[in-house]
C-alpha cells in the first residue's frame, strides 16, 4: 500500500450569506485508502465534497492532487483533476444502455462506434468484476449494478480520487458487499476513496480513515481501528467521554396501567418503520438517536403527518384512528415540528396569526376566533413567554429562531394539548431561551401533560426526560430509563456497543 | 416629514402603497391634461331615468366584470400560487348556460332571471371544481390545469346555445345592465360593492382569509396545524367560479346578447395584472382583495385615459404596457428593497450630521 499523499485539502473556508459553513478544515487522502467522512447532518460533509467537486468554490485555502495544486472552479475541472464522484442519487440515464452511459458526454471523437463502445465497456466491466453487459438496458440492472456502472465510468475516466456519496442507502445487504468488494479492488489499484455515509456498521468494514467534521470545523482524523464507535458516536455529536461524569438524574415515576395516555403498537407510516410506543399521563420521555435515525419519523407518525400505513393506537384505553395532524389535534395532541422554518412558522403572517392557528383550526372554519379574543390570545402568550417581538402585528418571519420558536409553542399551549411533542425545540437558539423552554417543559409535566422530548443535546434530554427511546438506523434499538439514563449508556446503545433493551 | 414617507412605504399603507399612487398619478394627470376629465353630470338616459355620467362613471362601470373576476383570482392566486387563466372562456359558459335559461321560458320575470343566474352559477362552479380539482388533488400547475378549459371554454358556450348567438331583451336585464329606474349609479357598480361586501362578510364569519394565506404562504405548515390545504385549495376555485357566473352574467345583461366568442375575450389577463398591481404576490401567500379591485379601476382607468388622449385603439395596447411596465417594475421586491435600503442611508447620514452638529 502506498502511504504517500493523494490529495490534500488544507484550511478550507467557505461562507454563505450569514454561516461560516467549513471554518479551516483540513483533508487527507492517501493512495489506495478507503477515507470515511463523518459527521451530524450539517457538520459540513456535503459543503466540503462540493467544493472538492466544484459545486461550490472555496472562500480560502488549497486544494491539491499528487502534490500539484488545483484551482476547481466547476465540476469540469474536478474530473480532469481526477476527481470522480457517484451521487446517492444515480445520475445515469436508465433508458439508454449501460456502454453508452459509461461513455456519455465524453471527448472520444466521433468515429468511435457504437460497437467499439460496448466491447470497451465489456472490457472494463469484466476487469471490474461488475456482472452487466456493455448492451444492456442500465434501467434493467439492479441498483447496486448501477451504482457500480458509474463507479466504471468514473474508473474508466482515470480518475485518481472517488467520491462515494451514500452509495449504500437505497442498496440490501448483498449489493452492499458487491459494492464493499468493488471498493477494495479499487483499493488495491491505488484509487482514493472518500466514503460518506451514516451506517456506522459499514465504516467499519470498509475504511482505513475517518475524518470526523462538526459544525463545520474539523475535529479530527483517526485510523479506524484506533476510533471505537462509541468515541466515534461522541466526537460526531460533540462530548468527550472524559467529559462523561454522572448527570443528575430525572426522577422517575411508577405509574400504572389507568395512567397510559397514548399507546400504539407496529405504528408505521410512509417515513418510519413499525415500532410500539407509549406515554403516560404527567410523563416526559426522549426519542434519541443520531440525526437520520428515524427519531423525528417516529413522532411524526404519531401526529399523523406523514401517511400513516399500519398499527393499532389507543389513547386513554380506546381505540383510535389518527391519519392526519386534524385527527391528533382532537385527541389532544399538539406537535412542534423539527424544521421549524419548514414545518413550523407561516412567516408572513403575524405572531397573532400564528399563535391562534392551531385552536383556529379546531374550533372549525365556521367558528372564527374574534380580532379581539385573537388579540387577548396573542397578549397573554407574549407575556407568558416572554416573546420578544416589536408587536403582536409583527410578521414572524422577522423574529428571532428563539422568539419564532416560542412563538410556535404558544400556538400549541393555547390549544391546552394533553400530550405535547416537540421535536427539536430548542435547535438553534440561544441559551436562555433553551433553559426556558425545558423548565416549561417540566412545568407542563407537572400539571398532566404528556410530553415527548426531542433534542440532538443528549444533556438536555437527560434534564427533562425520565424515559429515553434510542433509535438506530430507523429501529428503536433500547429503551433507558432510571439507572441507566447516563450520557455513556446513551451513547453506547446508540452506538449499538451494548444493546439495551426494556424489561 | 421623512418619517411619514417611511411610514407610507413601510408601514402605513403597506401593500396598498402601489395601487393607490398608481390611481393617484392617473387622477392627477388627467386633472393637468383636462380639469374637465372627472365632471359627473346628471342626464336623462334613453329610457327615461334619472343618470349620472361621466368619464369616472364609465370607468367604474366599464371595469365591473373586471373587479369581480380580479376578487375570485386574488383567492386563487393566493391559495395555490398561481392563475386562473380560464376565467373568459368559463364566463363564456356561464353567460351561455344563463342565456339558454331565461329562453327556455315564454316570459321573462324576476324569478326565471334568478333561476337563470343560480343556473349560471351551478355551471361555473363546476367547472370551477375541475380547474380546482385538477390543481389541489392532482398538483398541476395552475396555469396549465386551466389552460385545459381556457381552449375548449368557448366551445362549449357554442354547444350550450346550439351554436347561435341568442339576444334577450327584458327590462330586467336591461335594469341589471344599466341602470335600475330611479337609482343614478350603473347598476353593475352596485353588484362590486355587493360582491366586495360579500367577500368582507365571509372574511368576517369563517376562517378563509387566515387558512388561505397560511396554505399559500406554507402548506406544509398549513397541514402540520390541521388545515386541508386540499379543500382550500378547491374552494378558492369554486368561489372564482361564482366570481366568474357574476362577471358573465353582467356583461351579457349589458349587451342583451351572448356572443361566445367575443364576451369577455382577454380579461383573463386584465384579472391577472389586477392581482399583480393590488400589490398581491403572485406566488401565493398574503392578499388583499381590495388592493386588486382597486388595480381593476386603475387598468380601466388608464385605457380611457389614453382614449381620451386620442390614442388610437391599436396603439393603447402599446402605451398600457409600458404604464405596467413601469408598476410592476416600482412594486418589484429587488426595488422595494434598494428603496427600504436608500431611506435607512438617508436616515443613518442624517444622524451622522446630527451628532456632529451637536459636536
Amino acid at each position: 500500500m502506498h502511504d504517500e499523499c493523494l490529495l490534500s485539502m488544507r484550511h478550507i473556508n467557505k461562507y454563505f450569506p450569514g454561516v461560516k459553513a467549513l471554518s479551516d478544515v483540513d483533508f487527507t487522502l492517501r493512495h489506495g485508502e478507503i477515507h470515511a467522512l463523518m459527521g451530524e447532518n450539517g457538520a459540513g460533509k456535503s459543503t466540503l465534497i462540493k467544493v472538492l467537486t466544484g459545486v461550490y468554490q472555496n472562500d480560502g485555502g488549497e486544494i491539491a492532487v499528487e502534490g500539484e495544486k488545483l484551482h476547481i472552479r466547476s465540476p469540469q475541472d474536478a474530473q480532469r483533476g481526477g476527481i470522480s464522484t457517484v451521487y446517492q442519487e444515480i445520475t445515469l440515464c436508465p433508458n439508454l444502455t449501460v456502454a453508452e452511459n459509461m461513455f456519455i458526454g465524453r471527448e472520444e471523437g466521433p468515429l468511435i462506434r457504437q460497437k467499439n463502445y460496448v466491447k470497451r465497456a465489456n472490457e472494463i466491466l469484466s476487469e471490474l468484476g461488475i456482472p452487466a453487459r456493455g448492451s444492456q438496458i442500465l434501467g434493467s440492472c439492479s441498483l447496486a449494478v448501477q451504482q457500480m456502472v458509474a463507479i466504471a465510468r468514473a474508473v474508466d475516466m482515470k480518475c485518481k480520487v472517488l467520491i462515494l456519496d451514500e452509495p449504500t442507502s437505497s442498496l440490501d445487504d448483498k449489493e452492499v458487499q458487491v459494492l464493499f468488494k468493488l471498493m477494495r479492488d479499487l483499493k488495491s489499484r491505488g484509487v482514493g476513496i472518500i466514503f460518506v455515509t451514516h451506517f456506522l456498521e459499514q465504516v467499519y468494514e470498509v475504511c482505513d480513515r475517518i475524518t470526523v467534521l462538526r459544525n463545520g470545523e474539523l475535529v479530527g482524523e483517526y485510523l479506524t481501528e484506533d476510533l471505537p464507535q462509541v468515541q466515534l458516536v461522541a466526537k460526531m455529536i460533540g462530548k468527550d467521554l472524559d467529559e462523561l461524569s454522572s448527570f443528575g438524574k430525572a426522577e422517575v415515576k411508577e405509574y400504572g396501567p389507568d395512567d397510559v395516555f397514548y399507546e400504539a403498537e407496529e405504528l408505521s407510516s410512509s417515513d418510519a418503520l413499525p415500532f410500539d410506543f407509549k406515554i403516560h399521563k404527567g410523563e416526559v420521555n426522549g426519542f434519541t438517536g443520531l440525526l437520520g435515525s428515524g427519531r423525528s419519523e417516529s413522532v411524526r407518525a404519531i401526529f399523523g403527518a406523514d401517511k400513516v400505513n399500519g398499527g393499532t393506537v389507543k389513547i386513554k384505553g380506546d381505540s383510535v384512528k389518527i391519519n392526519k395532524p386534524i385527527d391528533a389535534m382532537k385527541h389532544g395532541i399538539g406537535y412542534l415540528p423539527e424544521d421549524r422554518k419548514r414545518d413550523g412558522i407561516i412567516a408572513d403572517l403575524s405572531v397573532r396569526e400564528n399563535i391562534i392557528l392551531a385552536l383556529q383550526v379546531m374550533k372549525g372554519f365556521f367558528k372564527p376566533i374574534s380580532r379581539s379574543e385573537s388579540e387577548a390570545f396573542a397578549d397573554e402568550y407574549i407575556k407568558a413567554l416572554n416573546i420578544k417581538t416589536a408587536s403582536r402585528e409583527t410578521p414572524i418571519g422577522s423574529l428571532s429562531g428563539g422568539n419564532q420558536q416560542k412563538v410556535i409553542l404558544a400556538r400549541w399551549l393555547l390549544t391546552h394539548p394533553d400530550y405535547l411533542i416537540l421535536d427539536e425545540p430548542t435547535r438553534g437558539i440561544d441559551v436562555g431561551t433553551k433553559l426556558e423552554i425545558q423548565k416549561l417543559v417540566l412545568k407542563l409535566a407537572e400539571d398532566g401533560v404528556s410530553v415527548t422530548f426531542i433534542s440532538s443535546e443528549i444533556e438536555e434530554m437527560l434534564r427533562t426526560c425520565s424515559r429515553l427511546i434510542v433509535m438506530r438506523d430507523r429501529h428503536v434499538v433500547g429503551e433507558l430509563k432510571g439507572e441507566e439514563l447516563t450520557e455513556a449508556q446513551v451513547m453506547k446503545t446508540i452506538a449499538g456497543g451494548n444493546t439495551v433493551n426494556e424489561e | 416629514m421623512k418619517s411619514k414617507f417611511q411610514k407610507i412605504f413601510k408601514g402605513g399603507l403597506g401593500q396598498l402603497t402601489i395601487p393607490i399612487i398608481a390611481i393617484l398619478i392617473l387622477v392627477i394627470f388627467n386633472l393637468i391634461r383636462d380639469p374637465s376629465f372627472f365632471s359627473i353630470s346628471v342626464t336623462h338616459n334613453n329610457d327615461g331615468n334619472i343618470v349620472l355620467a361621466g368619464n369616472l362613471i364609465s370607468i367604474i362601470n366599464a371595469a365591473s366584470e373586471l373587479a369581480v373576476l380580479a376578487m375570485g383570482m386574488t383567492l386563487v392566486t393566493a391559495a395555490s400560487g398561481g392563475q386562473d387563466i380560464s376565467v373568459g372562456a368559463a364566463a363564456a359558459i356561464a353567460g351561455s348556460a344563463f342565456v339558454s335559461m331565461l329562453k327556455s321560458g315564454s316570459t321573462i320575470t324576476g324569478g326565471t332571471v334568478l333561476l337563470a343566474f343560480f343556473y349560471a352559477c351551478l355551471f361555473a362552479m363546476a367547472f370551477g371544481a375541475f380547474n380546482g380539482t385538477l390543481v389541489a388533488v392532482f398538483k398541476i400547475q395552475p396555469m396549465i390545469a386551466t389552460l385545459i378549459l381556457y381552449t375548449c371554454g368557448r366551445s362549449i358556450a357554442y354547444w350550450i346555445n346550439g351554436g347561435a348567438t341568442p339576444t334577450v331583451s327584458s327590462p330586467i336585464i336591461t335594469a341589471i345592465g344599466s341602470f335600475i329606474p330611479g337609482i343614478p349609479i350603473p347598476t353593475p357598480v352596485i353588484i362590486v360593492i355587493v360582491v366586495a361586501i360579500i367577500f368582507k362578510l365571509v372574511f368576517h364569519f369563517t376562517s378563509l382569509e387566515l387558512f388561505t394565506q397560511s396554505v399559500g404562504i406554507n402548506e406544509k405548515a398549513a397541514r402540520l396545524n390541521g388545515i386541508n390545504a386540499t379543500w382550500i385549495k378547491l374552494l378558492s376555485f369554486i368561489i372564482l367560479g361564482l366570481c366568474v357566473a357574476v362577471a358573465g352574467v353582467i356583461s351579457v345583461s349589458r349587451l342583451g346578447l351572448i356572443n361566445h366568442e367575443t364576451i369577455l375575450l382577454d380579461v383573463e389577463m386584465d384579472a391577472i395584472l389586477a392581482v399583480a398591481i393590488g400589490g398581491n404576490s403572485l406566488g401565493g401567500g398574503k392578499f388583499k382583495i381590495s388592493g386588486s379591485i382597486i388595480g381593476a379601476y386603475v387598468i380601466h382607468m388608464l385605457t380611457i385615459t389614453l382614449y381620451a388622449m386620442k390614442v388610437s385603439s391599436t396603439d393603447v395596447k402599446a402605451y398600457k404596457a409600458i404604464v405596467i411596465i413601469l408598476l410592476v417594475v416600482i412594486g418589484s421586491p429587488v426595488i422595494k428593497s434598494k428603496f427600504t435600503k436608500r431611506m435607512t442611508q438617508l436616515k443613518n447620514r442624517k444622524t451622522k450630521v446630527s451628532t456632529k452638529g451637536a459636536l
